[in-house]
């Protein structure tokens, strides 16, 4: 039963389709063991956005403040794209690689332990 | 003749279960047409033990002694200032956050004990109904005439109801009842007044009215002390709701566990608020939220538990996941770094509570917290008070951003997610998920703040104006940290310190 009503075959209207964000798409990201920062960021991006964009524009809005931020090596750092290890292509669209409309992505930095070494 | 006056018996059975009358024209089924859709059972509401045991004629008399006392000290508070009696102005903030987040959800409970009373064919569990409903409406009233001596002091309590409505934080209690009001009358009585009054009102009352004690506060004490009979009642209810439904049949006993396990896992998170309030927002501390989970829930809980296990009922599902040692810590960090847009002041702990806090996690605080405050100290000491600068990942079911951590990992935050009908949709923990799988219809259609923001429904564009024009937030006064703030200058003045 997907919800218990009065109506018979009630059905929710879905108010975060794609549809209502005026060309955007949402896609979280998230820096993993990097607690500064409180949870993932959400953002709204045209689909089109390339993974570059993201990382060298749009990521740095969110996560520059964080004192390792100029000291991550992207060669090493590992993703992970809705729970799934995930190689991102630097210069194809996002909507092109399978991130899609409210993807995570998360990131790894493994050498990186956070302020004071406490993952923060 | 009839008698004059009729005794107490006589007037209770005419006042109560007398109200009732047999449907002569209109089927019963019609008249009451929200009792069978959820699925619960009732083959006699004659079973069902009025819980209140008071007339209406009583109610409004004692009702009204209450009041009268109550508005004395009212009145005596404000022809004494007693604003200026408060430990500190980091404390008032606890009241803000109380008048946003909590008073609109005594108006909430009103309408839906109004709405739900309406819906049983038991008359006995009307009137009951009828009677909270009234009893919360008079809740509200109270808090806000409480609260509104501070207004004349202090900002960010102007437009309270209208903030409860569309700011982002507080999305987290107004969902939480919209929930409960927009489900059938069984599962809102499970969830209000059995989940929240008996089982979890302890954890937001007791620190409430403690704290406020302990801060010098006598205007919340008192609505405090005026609201606890009342109080009282409400969880008789509770209890009497949750023993009928089991006792009139053997297939409610599945549907009312899976409410227990949604309510108390949508309250433990609700609560949090709470927790932060205690561990951070308190000048002078009553106890931890762990602590105090463990005295009101736990034990209180415990037994509760082992006393429903005769009916078949066990501890909610999800109570090993409650994070008590955690969840006050990331709550407050959350709204330290969102201070900006927040109708209240944050600050960085000053270094004695950050020992009182050290002792009270002794496991944790150092390790895990400690730091991230080192960090904000040495930001600020920079002069770079930090803010975070993009807007948070949510919940889609308690819509808190997406800031609690792993159970097993304290340094990783949890995510979970689930694809219904082609879309995505992220939580926060497996309750919060479960929730969902239950019910996707019901929770597809969240209001989620920071997506009604990059929809455009919150007016815009940037940040700033959301926060002035559609939230109605003062900024540079209601906002931003309390060094510095309009209110601790004129603390500083009233109180003679440069
Ligand atoms: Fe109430
Ligand atoms: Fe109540
Ligand atoms: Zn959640």
């Amino acid at each position: 039963m997907p919800v218990r009503a009065i109506t018979p075959d009630y059905v929710g209207e879905v108010k975060d389709l794609q549809a209502n964000f005026h060309g955007n798409q949402l896609v979280y990201v998230g820096w993993d063991h990097h607690l500064m920062f409180c949870a993932a960021f959400a953002f709204p991006l045209p689909p089109t956005t390339t993974f570059r964009q993201l990382r060298d524009e749009v990521m740095v809005e969110g996560f520059s403040a964080h004192p390792e931020w100029k000291e991550i090596d992207w060669d090493s750092t590992q993703w992970l794209l809705n729970g799934e290890p995930f190689i991102p292509q630097l210069d194809v669209a996002l909507i092109d690689q399978g991130i899609d409309h409210k993807s995570l992505l998360r990131f790894q930095t493994p050498e990186l332990k956070g302020f004071m070494g406490a993952a923060v | 003749m009839a008698a004059n006056k009729l005794n107490l018996k006589d007037k209770y059975r005419l006042l109560t279960r007398d109200l009732d009358w047999e449907f002569s024209y209109q089927e019963r089924k019609k008249a009451f047409p929200f009792e069978e859709f959820e699925g619960i059972k009732i083959t006699d509401w004659s079973k069902w033990e009025d819980p209140f045991r008071l007339t209406m004629d009583a109610y409004w008399k004692y009702q009204a002694e209450k009041e009268k006392k109550l508005y004395a000290i009212f009145d005596a508070f404000a022809q004494n200032n007693s604003q200026l009696n408060v430990t500190d102005p980091r404390y008032i903030n606890a009241i803000k956050l109380f008048l946003t987040a909590v008073s609109p959800l005594e108006y909430q409970a009103f309408q839906g004990f109004a709405h739900t009373g309406r819906q049983f064919g038991g008359v006995g569990a009307r009137v009951a109904c009828q009677m909270q409903s009234i009893d919360e409406l008079r809740h509200v009233q109270t808090q806000i005439h409480a609260m509104s001596h501070y207004n004349k002091f202090f900002d960010g309590f102007q437009d309270w109801s209208h903030m409860h409505d569309r700011v982002w934080y507080l999305s987290v209690p107004k969902s939480f009842f919209d929930d409960a009001r927009s489900a059938g009358p069984f599962e809102y009585l499970v969830a209000i007044s059995f989940s929240f009054e008996y089982v979890l009102t302890n954890l937001l009352f007791v620190p409430f009215m403690s704290g406020a004690a302990y801060n010098g506060d006598m205007a919340t004490v008192t609505f405090g002390f005026s609201a606890q009979s009342d109080e009282a009642r409400h969880m008789t209810l509770g209890l009497e709701v949750i023993k009928f439904l089991l006792e009139q049949h053997e297939d409610n006993v599945p549907l009312v566990q899976k409410w227990i396990d949604k309510w108390f896992w949508r309250g433990a998170q609700l609560l949090s608020i709470v927790g932060m309030m205690m561990d951070y927002m308190l000048p002078n501390k009553v106890m931890s939220w762990k602590e105090a989970w463990g005295v009101y829930f736990e034990e209180a809980g415990g037994a509760l538990f082992k006393d429903l296990a005769r009916y078949g009922i066990r501890m909610p599902k999800y109570v090993e996941q409650v994070q008590t040692e955690h969840m006050s810590h990331q709550l407050w960090w959350t709204m330290y770094t969102h201070g900006h847009a927040t109708g209240f002041h944050t600050w960085i702990p000053t270094d004695e509570e950050m020992d009182w806090l050290s002792e009270k996690y002794p496991e944790t605080f150092d390790k895990y917290y400690r730091p991230r405050w080192e960090l904000a100290k040495q930001m600020e000491a920079e002069g770079n008070r930090f803010y975070t600068k993009a807007l948070p990942q949510l919940c889609t079911t308690c819509q808190i951003p997406m800031l609690f951590t792993e159970v097993d990992d304290p340094t990783q935050l949890s995510f979970r997610d689930t694809v219904y009908h082609g879309e995505r949709y992220h939580f926060c923990s497996d309750g919060c998920r479960d929730i969902f799988h239950e019910e996707p219809e019901k929770y597809v259609q969240s209001w989620l703040p920071v997506h009604q923001i990059f929809q455009g429904n919150c007016g815009g564009p940037g940040v700033e104006q959301v926060l002035s024009e559609y939230y109605g937030m003062n900024l540079g006064a209601d906002n931003l940290d309390i060094k510095g703030s309009p209110d601790e200058q004129r603390w500083n003045r009233w109180k003679g310190v440069a």
